[in-house]
């Protein structure tokens, strides 16, 4: 009985996940950013009892996964009937999901790129989901071989579906894992044998942030990443914000209001402030399409309505 | 895929004009430039195609499926495709029936191209999710039954008991340690609710944590609580309950930690039990009785009102000399077990404060009436013989009783007014009981208060000797002076030794007091018989305790030689009735004093009832006639005549036994010249000289007696 109470919380969570979904379509690049959230397993607060991490979460494909509507905004069809039929239904609320999808996808690439171009060949990518189409180490490889991608996601499916993929690939590897219990990525053995942890890290948060709310402190998240990598180190970021869109925050605030856990958006000076103690590159943090294109014609005018900053930021300090 | 074979700039302009058309229906995981010169290689290859002589519509085949191999899979993009696809290989839209096979023939494959790879595609990643889910499944699945298990033994196996409750208090489940500590079984368990486990000796606050828990006010609380057992007998443990939320916050479930403290319970209590019984008897201690009547007055029954009956045996102490300590013991567990008998079933508590010391504390009382049969009760418990071995024994007991409004009253205060009321009973002859009496007291309590300051009195040399003269009847010169203490007090003033020689004699305090007086007159005689040509007897009271001071003898004897008197010019007076009656020890003692040469006179003489005879025994050189008999026996009057006779006889007697008598309180001359003539031997009293400072008297003496230095 202890053990289906147990149970019972994370089938609770699961239920979480499907309303997320639905609500959090917007932005939700990774599996990661929802259900780091969605699960009850909070961290231990005020003597509350929580779930003990090695008490697994119930597999429901019934419910909608994060990372496969992600998937499925991408145009793939790592997902089920339940994932699609909550996507189209975010769709059909905010038309331009796969659009926005595709320029947190296509600034996730550039972000590899530029990475690669400073020399960085080792990468941390929180909440990396269904490796649809153009996944970090794939970039990265293209602009340097020997370039290795350690993959953070929270979805046991994501993850058993990665590792599926990247089987016998020596230059990645998968973690299941939350992105607020940093000290679970940063001190896992299989990182520590990928990462040298005493050479410069890109750390890939990319449209994830939003979904951890201020209570649990993401600039302290932050900082405890930037404690783990030395000087020269990236973080690369890309968050949702309202800015500039007023129109929009009434729509936002509808749509997130049904879900237990809203997502937060963030401003752009609180979007920067994240950055604390990471040197921004140009262009600093920027709308997410205008973030170093490659071609002008990338900036569309549909792309105009996303909403969202990017940025990259170099670890401070002597290298 | 082959190199482009066309890059005509036909073949760029189509191939960019198509990469806008599909860009952003499909996300393909390139930039534009690239996916132009993706694309371009396509379109070079249908044009080649279209061109190529016989005609082959292959090509469109392969184009169709390099579409979805770069991910250009919406539907979106197919049909936009298929339009450009006709408009670039017939601009001019003619209706060459040639050419429109042609295009179709072309579009038709690059469709089925497309479609094929994307059915291959959408099957391959639709295998490759179900596959992962069905491992994340059965992984979870497997981790979850390890889970499961882990959980399991750890319910099952915990040493502690476990239960699970809904937030109705709906028992769901109970781990076998619970089970066997409380003897109901799980079934037994489900059908009952935690409120069944509720204990009459549960404190209140228990029940209201579990509310405040239920309601989702606290997180967790622990407390010691009793639980019956399904065979009726209680279990002590330490229960921590916490509370269990759903997903939004609200509470859910209670798990019952339960940790069975019997043994240790049961260990404290007996260490309670020793900490507040006496060991001898099983009676209350003095540390029971002492909390129990701390509690009564700070929480008094209806009546508001308390008794407290404090017992002590009387002569208890010979029963332990003479026949033991174990039989001494055996008697006290016989009174402590029918005063237990007698009162015990009534709500008071009995208690026994040590030694042959009890207690009765009786609670609700509406007047001494109620003390009092208690008390009556309880000393004719006591009083009916006590056989042991077969031998019986007889004890009596005295009583003091107490009684009055609780919050009147102290602790302290009340057990000390219990204890002077019971040296009363003593006092009054032992076997009774006395009650409280407040008037009594307070002037005890001034009394008591004096013999405490007394030690600190003497050394603060706050005593002072007064002399009177004796004064040979027969010539009217003085033969002596009698010295007499004074207490010259910081705040009561000059006090007369009525006032403390009670409580020095009591305190023992007399001892050092005594010496110090025998000194002092010691030293003033010295003087006096270096000033005076006829030598000056000094009498001193002393008191029968005196006597027992083993350096009584020697202390005098070295005074005598210290001040260079004469013993005989030392008299000791003794009360009639400290002598009377006295011990072997004291009468050794005092022979010893009078073998050395001191005097030794009976003051007070009269007032008792010693006999003649009695008094041939003791080596007495003088009587003195107490006061009473000195009044009346001025020879005026029926009356006076008959105590004249009585004082005549007995200094004929005193003469006949060879002691001299001298009449005290002698007032008139009247009197002097009565007892002169009825033969006595000295006088005192006002008449002759008020008792006064040394210096005073010796004024006084100056007048009648010859100095040294005359001579």
């Amino acid at each position: 009985m202890l053990h289906r109470l147990m149970r019972h919380q994370g089938a609770a969570a699961g239920r979480w996940t499907c309303r997320d979904g639905i609500a959090l379509g917007v932005t939700c690049a990774t599996s990661t950013s929802m259900t780091a959230q969605m699960i009850g397993d909070r961290p231990p607060e005020g003597g509350k009892l929580t779930r003990p991490s090695w008490a697994p979460d119930e597999i429901d494909l019934d419910r909608p996964s994060a990372a496969r509507v992600y998937d499925y905004y991408l145009g793939g069809f790592h997902n089920f009937p339940a994932d699609r039929q909550m996507a189209q239904e975010a769709i059909r609320m905010w038309p331009e999901l796969p659009l926005m999808m595709g320029a947190n996808r296509a600034f996730l690439r550039r972000a590899v790129r530029f990475a690669v171009a400073q020399g960085i060949t080792q990468f941390l990518d929180i909440g990396s989901g269904i490796p649809t189409v153009g996944n970090s180490h794939e970039i990265a490889r293209q602009a340097d071989p020997s370039s290795r991608v350690a993959y953070v996601d929270i979805d046991p499916v994501a993850v058993v579906h990665s590792r599926a993929i990247l089987a016998g690939d020596t230059m990645t590897t998968v973690l299941q894992a939350d992105l607020r219990d940093t000290r679970s990525i940063v001190g896992d053995r299989s990182v520590r044998d990928l990462v040298d942890f005493d050479k410069p890290v890109a750390i890939l948060l990319v449209a994830i942030l939003h979904f951890i709310a201020d209570a649990d402190d993401p600039k302290a998240m932050i900082a405890r990443l930037r404690e783990a990598v030395v000087p020269g180190s990236l973080l690369v970021m890309s968050h949702a914000s309202q800015d500039g869109q007023p129109e929009l925050a009434k729509g936002h605030q509808e749509l997130y209001a049904r879900t237990p856990t809203p997502m937060t958006m963030r401003s752009l000076d609180q979007i920067r402030d994240l950055f604390t103690g990471f040197d921004l590159v140009d262009p600093g943090v920027v709308p997410i399409q205008q973030w170093r294109p490659e071609t002008h014609s990338e900036v569309t005018d549909k792309s105009k309505r996303m909403v969202g900053f990017a940025g990259v930021g170099v670890k401070s300090g002597t290298a | 895929m082959s190199e482009p074979a066309v890059t005509e700039p036909a073949v760029v302009a189509f191939a960019s004009r198509w990469a806008r058309a599909v860009t952003g229906s499909s996300y393909v995981p390139m930039e534009l430039p690239e996916t132009e010169a993706y694309l371009t290689a396509l379109a070079g290859q249908l044009l080649a195609a279209w061109r190529t002589e016989p005609f082959d519509a292959a090509a469109g085949f392969q184009v169709g499926a390099a579409m979805v191999d770069r991910h250009f899979t919406n539907p979106d993009t197919i049909s936009k495709t298929l339009a450009m696809v006709s408009e670039a290989l017939n601009p001019a839209q003619l209706i060459d029936p040639a050419a429109v096979t042609r295009i179709g023939a072309l579009q038709g494959a690059l469709a089925a191209g497309y479609a094929t790879r994307l059915q291959e595609r959408t099957l391959a990643e639709q295998d490759a999710i179900r596959i992962a889910a069905t491992t994340a499944r059965s992984e979870a699945e497997m981790a979850a039954r390890a889970s499961d298990a882990r959980f399991r033994a750890v319910f099952a196996g915990a040493a502690i008991g476990i239960g699970l409750g809904d937030t109705n208090g709906n028992i769901l489940d109970a781990n076998p340690a619970l089970i066997k500590m409380l003897g109901y079984s799980v079934p037994e368990m489900r059908v009952r609710n935690v409120g069944d486990f509720m204990h009459p000796d549960d404190a209140l606050k228990v029940w209201a944590l579990y509310e405040e828990l239920i309601r989702g006010e606290r997180e967790s609380f622990q407390t010691a609580k009793q639980f019956l057992r399904s065979d009726g007998r209680g279990v002590w443990t330490h229960l921590t309950v916490s509370l269990i939320r759903d997903t939004d916050g609200a509470p859910e479930y209670q798990i019952a930690v339960v940790e069975d403290v019997t043994d240790l319970h049961r260990l404290q209590s007996q260490l309670q039990y020793q900490a507040h019984h006496d060991e001898l008897t099983g009676l209350a201690n003095r540390a029971l009785f002492q909390r129990q009547l701390d509690q009564l007055i700070t929480d008094p029954g209806k009546s508001g009102r308390i008794g407290v009956c404090l017992m002590d045996l009387d002569g208890f102490k010979a029963i332990n000399d003479s026949v033991g300590h174990a039989i001494g013991d055996q008697v006290l567990v016989e009174i402590a077990s029918r005063l237990d008998g007698a009162l015990s079933h009534e709500g008071h508590l009995v208690a026994r404060l040590g030694g042959d010391e009890f207690v009765i504390l009786i609670e609700n009382t509406t007047g001494a009436q109620d003390v009092i049969s208690v008390a009556e009760r309880a000393l004719e418990a006591v009083e009916r013989p006590i056989t042991i071995a077969s031998r019986a024994y007889s004890v009596t007991a005295s009583a003091g009783l107490v009684e009055r409004a609780a919050t009147a009253a102290d602790t302290a205060d009340l057990i000390r007014a219990a204890d002077i009321t019971l040296y009363w009973a003593k006092a009054d002859g032992k076997g009774r009981w006395a009650l409280f009496d407040p008037e009594r007291s307070d002037r005890e309590v001034a009394q008591y208060t004096l013999a405490r300051m007394l030690p600190a009195a003497l050394a603060n040399d706050e005593f002072r000797l007064h002399y009177q003269p004796l004064v040979n009847l027969a010539d009217g010169l003085p033969s002596g002076v009698e010295a007499l203490l004074r207490w010259e007090h910081p705040r009561f003033g000059h006090l007369l030794p009525g006032r403390f020689i009670g409580a020095a004699e009591e305190t023992g305090i007399i001892v050092p007091l005594g010496r110090w007086v025998l000194e002092t007159a010691c030293q003033q005689g010295a003087k006096w018989a270096l000033r005076f040509a006829d030598p000056l007897r000094i009498s001193v009271n002393i008191a029968i305790r005196q006597l027992a001071d083993r350096q009584l003898i020697d202390g005098i004897k070295q005074m005598l030689d210290e001040n260079g008197l004469a013993p005989q010019q030392l008299q000791l007076e003794l009360t009639e009735r400290a002598v009377i009656g006295t011990d072997s020890e004291p009468l050794a003692v005092l022979r010893q004093l009078a073998h050395l040469g001191v005097r030794i006179a009976i003051d007070d003489f009269g007032t008792g009832y010693s006999n003649m005879t009695y008094l041939r025994r003791l080596p007495v050189c003088e009587l003195k006639l107490a006061g009473s008999f000195i009044s009346e026996a001025s020879p005026n009057g029926e009356r006076r005549s008959v105590d004249a006779e009585i004082v005549g006889s007995l200094v004929s007697l005193a003469h006949t036994l060879g002691m001299t008598v001298t009449a005290e309180e002698v007032e008139t001359e009247e009197q002097a010249d009565a007892l002169r003539e009825l033969g006595c031997d000295t006088g005192q009293g006002n008449y002759f000289g008020a008792s006064a400072p040394a210096e005073e008297v010796q004024r006084l003496m100056d007048k009648h007696l010859p100095h040294v230095a005359d001579l």
